[in-house]
């Protein structure tokens, strides 16, 4: 659990947060989301004490950071970053071990730890561990980054924009890994991005932020479909959030259950969006709809979707 | 066996067996200048001017090195940002003075001898190291910087394990332009008493003697060389692993 109290960070007398306050319950993935410059970055970066704040209190679980010296504070918290900052002179394993060694881990265990987080991030340890940053793609070195914010099994992991700079195709197979690990560990996350997107789709709960302050705070049902304030709802994209709505909601929602119709099934796990996007395609109403195990449960209509 | 092939060995070779052999040489330098006698400079052997000339140019750049890569490193903490610019002056200063002025001014206060050579190569020397030293600390990504800072490098393991070895190899280039120009400008030390391989050359062009400034020239410029291929392979060994195919 991580809790922002009031907390206040000016810039030559320009309030960058102001008084921000948040609670991130333990194993949240939350989404902290807003245009450039609504101080989504400096918040993150306060809660690791790279930036000083001027008032209030941050806490992790239950204890104020600032009681805690900062290096020990940032090798409990994972951080990873757009411009990922690998060590270039170091292999694959070194960065990786980075927090490791500096907490002084014996060799072994370290070793064991490159090779379960190369696996975790599906990079084959014997050929990636020794690889030097240069000789990795884009794609590789975030991961990498990843693996590294991850490597001493951090309470908390803090993640600027990680998944800004690298292409699209990239940035959906990072966004999948990055919701399956979260799945996989139950870590508290603090992600920070102005992607909407990106947002909608990690997100267990959503900060909004404009001009360093909370404009809004739910999860991502509840941004789109209750916006709190025009900016939100321009932010979260006006005219297209029908479709976000849609992208939100699963078909089992609306299934009708016992029905049936000829036609290749979706999973019930699927989106609304998804289903409106192979009616659209078969040209047809109604798609039936399988379980998990492939058995069939129902189907929905086009009705279904905008009930 | 790569270093059989080795410019740097067969430069070493020939420099050594020159410093040690020049002697041998008499009938060369007799049958070109006859009317020079002797025509080997004997009052010192070359030998016993180069380790002197090598022990000025060694305290000189090595104070040069010690004090000009400690001042980069300061002026690159946050502590000593504020004094980046006059360090960068004062190092420009010591460089715009001429060596010869340096001498000729430090006399007085120093008096004859090695010292106030040692003191006008180490004031030319600083700002090479300097200026490199600053662009290599200055030229670690700031995103390395700050993933390291944020995965809780203390302010020294920053510097140790992630600044120095990354600037070192601009680093040492600056250390190797320091000491290949000290080596050629100390022959002028000669003037002012200090014993350097340039002493043959002085007493030469003063007794007009040709040979001698031959020999000393000669044996400046090999060890000028010499000691600049050491440097490139010193570069070489320290260049970073993963940053090999920078350049």
């Amino acid at each position: 659990m991580i809790e922002l109290d009031h907390v206040s960070k000016a810039y030559n007398g320009r309030p960058v947060v102001d008084d921000l306050s948040l609670s991130v319950p333990e194993g949240a993935f939350c989404v902290v989301l807003g245009p450039s410059g609504c101080g989504k970055s400096t918040s993150l970066r306060m809660i690791n004490r790279l930036v000083p704040f001027d008032s209030g209190v941050i806490r992790i679980a239950g204890e104020d950071i600032r009681a805690v010296p900062p290096e020990a504070l940032r090798r409990r918290i994972g951080y990873a970053i757009q411009s990922i900052g690998l060590f270039p002179h170091w292999p694959v394993e070194d960065n990786i071990a980075t927090v490791p060694r500096l907490l002084g881990w014996p060799r072994a265990r370290v070793r064991d730890r490159v090779t379960e987080l190369l696996e975790l991030l599906r990079l084959d340890p014997e050929s990636y561990r020794h690889k030097y940053p240069h000789q990795l793609s884009g794609g590789e070195q975030q991961r990498i980054g990843v693996a590294r914010a991850l490597a001493a099994d951090p309470e908390l992991l803090l993640m600027d924009e990680p998944f800004g700079a690298v292409d699209p195709i990239t940035r959906d197979v990072l966004q999948a890994e990055i919701a399956r690990i979260h799945a996989a560990t139950k870590k508290t996350v603090l992600f920070v991005t102005h992607d909407i997107e990106e947002a909608l789709r990690l997100a267990s709960v959503i900060a909004i932020l404009d001009r360093g302050r909370l404009a809004q705070w739910g999860t991502p049902l509840e941004i789109v479909e209750r916006p709190a304030s025009v900016f939100v709802r321009d932010f979260v994209g006006g005219e297209g959030s029908g479709l976000k709505l849609l992208g939100l909601r699963k078909i089992g929602e609306r299934l009708r259950p016992g029905e049936s119709t000829p036609g290749e099934p979706l999973p019930a796990d699927a989106s609304l969006r998804d289903a409106l996007a192979a009616m659209t395609e078969r040209h047809t109403d109604r798609l039936p709809v399988v379980d998990e195990s492939g058995r069939p449960i129902g189907m929905i209509t086009l009705a279904d979707l905008v009930r | 066996m790569r270093w059989v092939v080795s410019p740097v060995t067969w430069v070493a070779v020939f420099f050594t067996s020159l410093l040690l052999g020049m002697p041998q040489l008499r009938p060369v330098f007799e049958w070109g200048f006859p009317a020079v006698s002797p025509p080997v400079f004997d009052r010192d052997s070359f030998f016993a001017l180069w380790l002197a000339h090598a022990g000025l140019v060694l305290t000189a750049s090595g104070a040069a090195g010690l004090i000009g890569i400690a001042l980069a490193i300061f002026v690159t903490r946050p502590a000593g940002h504020d004094f980046r610019a006059l360090v960068s002056t004062l190092a420009a200063i010591g460089q715009t003075f001429p060596p010869a002025a340096v001498l000729a001014l430090a006399v007085p206060a120093l008096g004859f001898g090695p010292l106030p050579t040692v003191v006008a190569l180490f004031l030319y020397g600083l700002l090479p190291i300097v200026e490199n030293a600053i662009a290599g600390l200055e030229g670690v990504p700031a995103a390395t910087r700050e993933a390291a800072t944020g995965m809780g490098l203390s302010p020294l393991q920053l510097l140790r394990d992630v600044e120095l070895p990354l600037a070192a190899p601009v680093i040492l280039a600056g250390v190797r332009v320091s000491v290949t120009i000290a080596i050629g400008t100390a022959t002028i030390g000669s003037t002012v008493g200090a014993l350097t391989l340039g002493t043959p050359i002085f007493d030469g062009l003063a007794a007009n003697k040709l040979p001698f400034v031959i020999q000393g020239a000669v044996l400046v410029a090999l060890f000028a060389i010499l000691t600049d291929m050491l440097f490139a392979r010193l570069e070489r060994w320290l260049q970073p692993p993963g940053t090999l195919t920078r350049g």
